[in-house]
């Protein structure tokens, strides 16, 4: 196991004459739960998916664990799990099937991926509804699913892309105790989230990105005292003049 | 590679057959009701009847000596009970009833036709001094079966006229194969055509895996495989393996249904075990088929549409459509052309398996199978997979 969990040097991309993320570094350790927050456009998809060996840098590098994300994808996917920003899922299958199905990805032990399964599904509250097609599920139903089907190989690193998205307060605060303890297991995780409440109920530190740049590092706490913000839509609004929730 | 990501992604699309409606009627009901309705339609169903034409007959050979031949060979004609037979006092009239469509064929037997084979049996080994005559036979175009079958049985019937089946046995270098003229007297439409349900029913694999894959791009499906450890190979090899066994079930459902309403191919268990292996190599076409058609497709209700472009001339120059001149060129480019061909080559004509025509067929279709998916896979990863 490397030192740092993720390691972000100077990372570039282009898409032609934009530049999504213009000269990123960032440095994640493990057991750390890292929030990215921005704007629409800000970058933070894009670095998710360099992260997650989807797109390839055009300058700079990135390390997950030691793996290079360009040299060595492979290596990385063995040990990330990715919650995309929109839950993609077979609607034909159950929610235990479509968990499976990226469990039989990983190779996990079959008999540790049933009891995985069941272990995960109930701390997500979704025991009731776990063996209906996919395709009857509400919004919450499929985010949370969405999400188990990125940790159903216990992966090191958890890139979750928005996993709150349009989930009642109830489900959303079982998806928080389930994010805190993977963190209690020493996952390194990287969360991108408008939701300011969340980010400062889960954040150890959070990094804001406004085009493509990175604009302020620090633990939620720090940012709100050296900006002398309430919160950190406040910090948010100081920074890039406009509210967070708007900007989306 | 590993089995177990392979087997997880072949499960993964059978379900999608069984679950969704859409997919399972196209795949699994329609080669069934498909194959009930051309039954039904064509002759299939209460097969083992047998079937006759209507032919007209303009007898001009009625004065004279050797009028008995005339006789002998309108008896001959109607003695088989696959011709039903009625007699014309002009051509006119009999050539507008064939236009008409109220007749498959028109016979006109030619004045001085009982003289040509009295000239025959009078010097048989010295053609110069032959009094020849030839007899006029008109056929509907429109029928295809007619087209096939008429001019055999018309040729048998004079053999017989001029030899006696007895004697059609013996003395002659050349023998013509008369229980195949026989047999063909119980065929309808249907088997014509049954060979071609085969590929007719495969064929739409290549409308669901080019849906099926632009909805799983669509979708971020793909995508989220890609962020596991499973590889392009195995995900290609899940996609072809699926389709092949999706084809193996469709065979097997024609078959039966085929079977249910009376067809009986005439080949045995070998030249069936050959259906299943060349709907196995088709469906390899249909795959890199779909697989372009996904490529070049935004999304998967533009799929359905670019899909056609590669269904309907397979349909139509490769299944069912009689070949002539320029779509015979055309058909030659047609993977499904082939695999209609080794079908009818076994199911209709009777041919072993072991003869060369369906080989070189299969290794048509399985060296285009290959040389498609391969084009395919290439395209896809290159451009389908943004």
């Amino acid at each position: 196991m490397s030192e740092s969990a993720i390691e972000i040097t100077n990372l570039t991309k282009r898409f032609d004459d934009i530049t999504a993320l213009d000269n990123l570094s960032l440095e994640i350790g493990w057991g750390e739960l890292f929030g990215i927050l921005g704007p629409n456009g800000a970058g933070k998809s894009t670095a998710v998916n360099i992260l997650s060996t989807l797109l390839e840098p055009t300058e700079g590098t990135a390390t997950i664990d030691g793996c290079d994300v360009v040299f060595d994808p492979d290596c990385i996917r063995k040990i990330v799990g990715v919650c995309p920003q929109e839950p993609a899922f077979y609607p034909h299958l159950t929610g235990e099937e479509n968990i499976t199905l990226m469990g039989d990805m990983h190779l996990v032990p079959k008999d540790i991926l049933k009891e995985r399964i069941k272990t995960m599904v109930e701390k997500i509250g979704m025991e009731d509804h776990i063996k209906r097609r996919a395709k009857d599920y509400s919004g919450g139903m499929i985010r949370r699913v969405s999400m188990l089907m990125a940790l159903i190989n216990d992966p090191k690193i958890a890139l979750l892309d928005e996993p709150t998205v349009a989930m009642d307060p109830k489900s959303r605060h079982a998806v928080w105790d389930f994010i805190r303890e993977l963190k209690t297991q020493g996952k390194a995780i990287i969360l991108t989230t408008h939701y300011m409440e969340e980010a400062q109920e889960l954040c150890d530190r959070v990094a804001i990105i406004d085009e493509g740049k990175l604009i302020e590092l620090g633990s939620p706490t720090e940012l709100m005292e050296k900006h002398q913000a309430k919160n950190l839509e406040d910090v948010f609004l100081k920074l890039t003049g406009k509210k967070l929730r708007e900007a989306f | 590679m590993n089995l177990r990501r392979i087997l997880a992604l072949i499960n993964k699309d059978l379900k999608k057959t069984t679950r969704e409606p859409a997919v399972l009627f196209l795949l699994l009901v329609f080669p069934i009701v498909l194959t009930f309705v051309f039954g039904l339609a064509f002759g299939g169903i209460g097969g083992g009847a047998t079937t006759s034409f209507d032919v007209g007959l303009l007898n001009l050979d009625v004065t004279g000596p050797n009028t008995e031949w005339s006789d002998s060979f309108v008896n001959n004609l109607t003695s088989s009970e696959v011709f039903v037979i009625q007699e014309f006092t002009d051509n006119i009239t009999g050539q507008a009833a064939l236009q008409q469509g109220n007749l498959d064929a028109f016979i006109i037997i030619p004045e001085g036709f009982g003289d040509s084979i009295e000239s025959y049996y009078g010097s048989p080994f010295d053609p110069s001094v032959w009094t020849n005559t030839t007899i006029n036979l008109y056929v509907d175009s429109g029928s295809m079966m007619a087209v096939s079958a008429v001019p055999s049985l018309v040729q048998k019937a004079l053999m017989e006229t001029i030899f006696g089946s007895e004697s059609m046995l013996i003395g002659l270098p050349v023998e013509i194969d008369s229980p195949a003229l026989v047999e063909s007297s119980t065929l309808s439409q249907w088997d014509f055509m049954a060979p071609g349900i085969f590929a007719f029913a495969a064929i739409f694999l290549t409308m669901i895996v080019a849906q099926s894959m632009t909805y799983e791009r669509d979708e971020g499906l793909l995508k989220r495989l890609r962020t596991t450890p499973v590889s392009s190979a195995e995900y290609m090899v899940s996609q072809t393996l699926s389709n092949m066994v999706i084809a193996v079930v469709q065979v097997a459902l024609v078959l039966a249904s085929a079977f249910a309403i009376g067809y009986r191919p005439a080949t045995g268990p070998a030249g069936i075990g050959f259906a299943f292996l060349i709907a196995l190599a088709y469906s390899l076409v249909a795959v890199g088929f779909g697989l372009i058609a996904a490529t070049i497709s935004k999304s998967a209700d533009v799929a359905t549409g670019i899909s056609f472009v590669f269904i309907m001339p397979q349909m139509f120059f490769g299944t069912f459509m009689p070949l002539g001149g320029a779509t015979e060129v055309i058909a030659k480019f047609m993977p499904s052309k082939y695999i209609t061909d080794a079908l009818t080559t076994l199911f209709l004509r009777g041919a072993p398996v072991t003869s060369t025509i369906i080989w070189f067929d299969f290794a048509v279709v399985s060296i285009l199978g290959i040389a498609l998916i391969l084009v395919g896979i290439a395209l896809f990863e290159r451009f389908g997979t943004k």
